[in-house]
């Protein structure tokens, strides 16, 4: 991952300043390290390989997502409606996939054309909040609020509040995309790493990162230094939707369905990687890495939960909540 | 934002108003309001899809009935369409499932108070006094079937894990009922149960864990076919082979399938809990009402144990659960 400039401000600052800010970024690491090591002191099977490879493929979906999030808050944007897009695409991808089986003779090529029909469709969907963000000058969070309810509603229409679920034959044939290793790591997790450098680096060595960043810090400014405003803002929604394609065709070989609890709360658990990953919600500042490593956190959290019956079921949230609350507390920003 | 005040202040007193001038009109008409949960997982999804037959079926053999169905996504939205049902759709008898035992016992008490013939079904009210009839499935034998299960198929020995649903009174109830019959057993352990909030991805992590905290696994009591998905999963990515039963619960379609094909040697029994009983419990009250009569205080729709030999019974290839 490149080195990152966590504030726009801190290219010019005195060195100790920029010190200061490098060990900001290190909270959410910090907190992470210290959870790994209570992990392993409650349940020494925490610390194994197996464990570590199945916490970073459960947190490969959102952090996928996350990386766009990250885009969408730093621009001064969020975006609701990413769990309900996950659970709409996933269903409307198998229904494809069923579909076109019989006319297309190889199941590869069914499942290769579905993989890309995902990614395609979060692009829409993007493009779609982008254009409604933008030209109808309209609140993101009122659009992504609205299309949240949209997405989930027909995906259960297209289900009929049950499962839509795919076809054995291709389920077997898709099945490799999540369950398959390559040099003993998870597929997930490489596409995650994969996904991760690129958003890294897009941020921090192109126009197009440093556009997003004075967006976010001040949409005016950047207007009259003729930044084309609308057209950085349409396109960060539209990586985030093809970011959330990306994820939901690593999910839909998981469980071979999808169904109207598919991807719930996904957006939240996005927007909290994002901002215990170090990015501010106002917008302006953000960091790739602090993203992934704030996903990561909060897989951690809810896995040691399940690895250990100290803490009573009844309190997962609060520990959650409290781990967040510290780790926010730990880089907080002077104002 | 006063204005607004004021316009919901006096579109309550209409509303107020209109509700003091529904009265049943002909004796043996009957205008139904169904009230349930939106279609958020299999199961209640199982719940909208048989209202819809019973409202087809039901309006078709009766000329004189006709049923109003609402989905609600959460406790104070049901509370909202039951007062609706009253007020705009005039009905005069209703079935609800509520959302929460004690929520929806004032709302569904104000209902009755009204004049409107009530019948409760799955999730008893706190108090029993605001229903007309009660219809339910079986929580407690929805616990109890699976335990007797898997301690005479382990032969009272062995480990298990479970899984269990959403924190509510139901879900304690069942565990209750499963924790009372493994007292029974003392060389049957149950290692631990969390919760997978009746949902595949949830029960698909919480399993994966299981797997790597516990080395020796016999059985997982699932307690729902939709979590059962789940767990198979996680158990067949970590190629584990030491879990010899995988019992999940209400009799969902695709799992009921797997048993009458035996295609999976790890699911040999289930415990019914269908959907169904929403249909019974507007079938029941419907045709009673129209001939002006009550319906027991209760009705239990018992859960039964399927097994390859009656699985045919439970199978319903047409819903969507």
């Amino acid at each position: 991952m490149p080195p990152e400039r966590t504030d726009s401000a801190a290219a010019g600052t005195t060195p100790r300043a920029a010190w200061h800010t490098r060990l900001h970024g290190l909270g959410p690491v910090l907190g992470l390290v210290l959870l790994c090591i209570a992990g392993t002191l409650l349940n020494r099977e925490f610390a194994t390989l197996d464990n570590a490879m199945n916490l970073l493929t459960r947190t490969a979906f959102i952090g996928i997502i996350a990386v766009g999030m990250c885009f969408v808050i730093i621009s001064g944007g969020i975006d609701l409606s990413v769990g309900s897009m996950a659970a709409l695409i996933a269903g409307c991808v198998i229904l494809f996939m069923n579909a076109i089986a019989a006319s297309v003779g190889s199941t590869t090529l069914v499942v290769a054309l579905g993989m890309g029909f995902a990614v395609l469709l979060g692009a829409a969907f993007g493009l779609a909040h982008g254009l409604l963000i933008t030209k109808g000058q309209i609140e993101p969070f009122i659009v992504t609020l609205g299309t949240l309810g949209i997405f989930r509603a027909y995906l259960t229409y297209f289900s009929n509040g049950g499962a839509i679920t795919l076809d054995n034959t291709l389920a077997d044939a898709y099945s490799p995309v999540y369950y398959a290793s390559l040099l003993g790591v998870p597929v997930p997790v490489w596409v995650f790493v994969v996904v991760a450098v690129i958003g890294g680096l897009i941020l921090n060595r192109t126009a197009y990162g440093r556009y997003v960043q004075a967006i976010g810090s001040n949409e005016q400014v950047a207007r009259y230094a003729a930044v084309d405003v609308d057209r950085i803002k349409l396109l960060t929604y539209m990586l985030l939707g093809m970011c959330v394609g990306i994820a939901t065709l690593l999910y839909v070989p998981r469980l071979g369905s999808a169904s109207p609890t598919t991807g719930l709360l996904w957006e939240l658990e996005a927007i909290a990687a994002v901002i215990v990953g170090g990015t501010a919600l106002k917008g302006g500042a953000g960091s790739i890495t602090g993203t992934v490593v704030g996903a990561v956190l909060l897989s951690v959290i809810s896995n040691i939960l399940n690895l250990t019956s100290i803490i009573s079921v009844y309190l997962n949230a609060a520990v959650q909540g409290f781990v967040i609350i510290a780790v926010a507390f730990m880089q907080r920003r002077r104002k | 934002m006063t204005f607004a005040v004021r316009l919901l202040a006096i579109a309550a007193l209409a509303a107020g108003t209109l509700g003091f001038t529904a009265t049943a009109s002909a004796q043996n008409k009957v205008n139904l309001g169904v009230a349930i949960p939106a279609a958020t997982h299999g199961f209640t999804g199982g719940i909208v899809w048989w209202a819809g037959e019973a409202k087809k079926e039901l309006e078709k053999k009766y000329p004189d009935l006709k049923v109003t169905i609402k989905t609600a996504a959460n406790a104070g939205e049901q509370a909202n369409q039951l007062q609706d049902l009253v007020t705009a759709n005039k009905i005069n008898a209703l079935v609800v499932f509520p959302f929460e035992s004690a929520a929806l016992t004032k709302p569904v008490a104000q209902v009755k108070a009204k004049g409107v013939y009530v019948t409760v079904v799955d999730r008893g009210l706190t108090d029993t006094s605001a229903q007309d009839a009660y219809v339910a499935g079986d929580n407690t034998a929805f616990g109890k079937i699976p335990a007797e299960y898997l301690a005479k198929a382990l032969g009272g020995k062995g480990n298990i894990v479970a899984l269990r649903g959403i924190a509510t009174t139901l879900d304690n109830e069942r565990m209750d009922a499963f924790n009372s019959v493994m007292k029974n057993h003392p060389d049957i352990k149950l290692l631990d149960a969390k919760y997978g909030n009746w949902n595949r991805d949830d029960a698909f992590k919480v399993m994966q864990d299981f797997l790597t905290r516990f080395k020796q696994i016999d059985a997982v009591w699932a307690a729902d076919d939709d979590m059962a998905v789940g767990v198979l999963k996680a158990i067949d990515q970590a190629k584990r082979t030491d879990i010899r039963i995988v019992f999940g619960g209400a009799g969902a379609k695709g799992m009921v399938k797997t048993l009458i094909d035996g295609k999976d040697p790890r699911i040999q029994a289930n415990v019914s809990y269908s959907p169904k009983f929403i249909y019974d419990a507007i079938k029941l009250t419907a045709e009673a009402r129209l001939k002006n009569e009550k319906l027991p205080a209760t009705t239990i729709i018992p859960s039964v144990l399927i097994t390859k030999e009656n699985a045919k019974q439970f199978y319903f290839p047409d819903s969507p659960f």
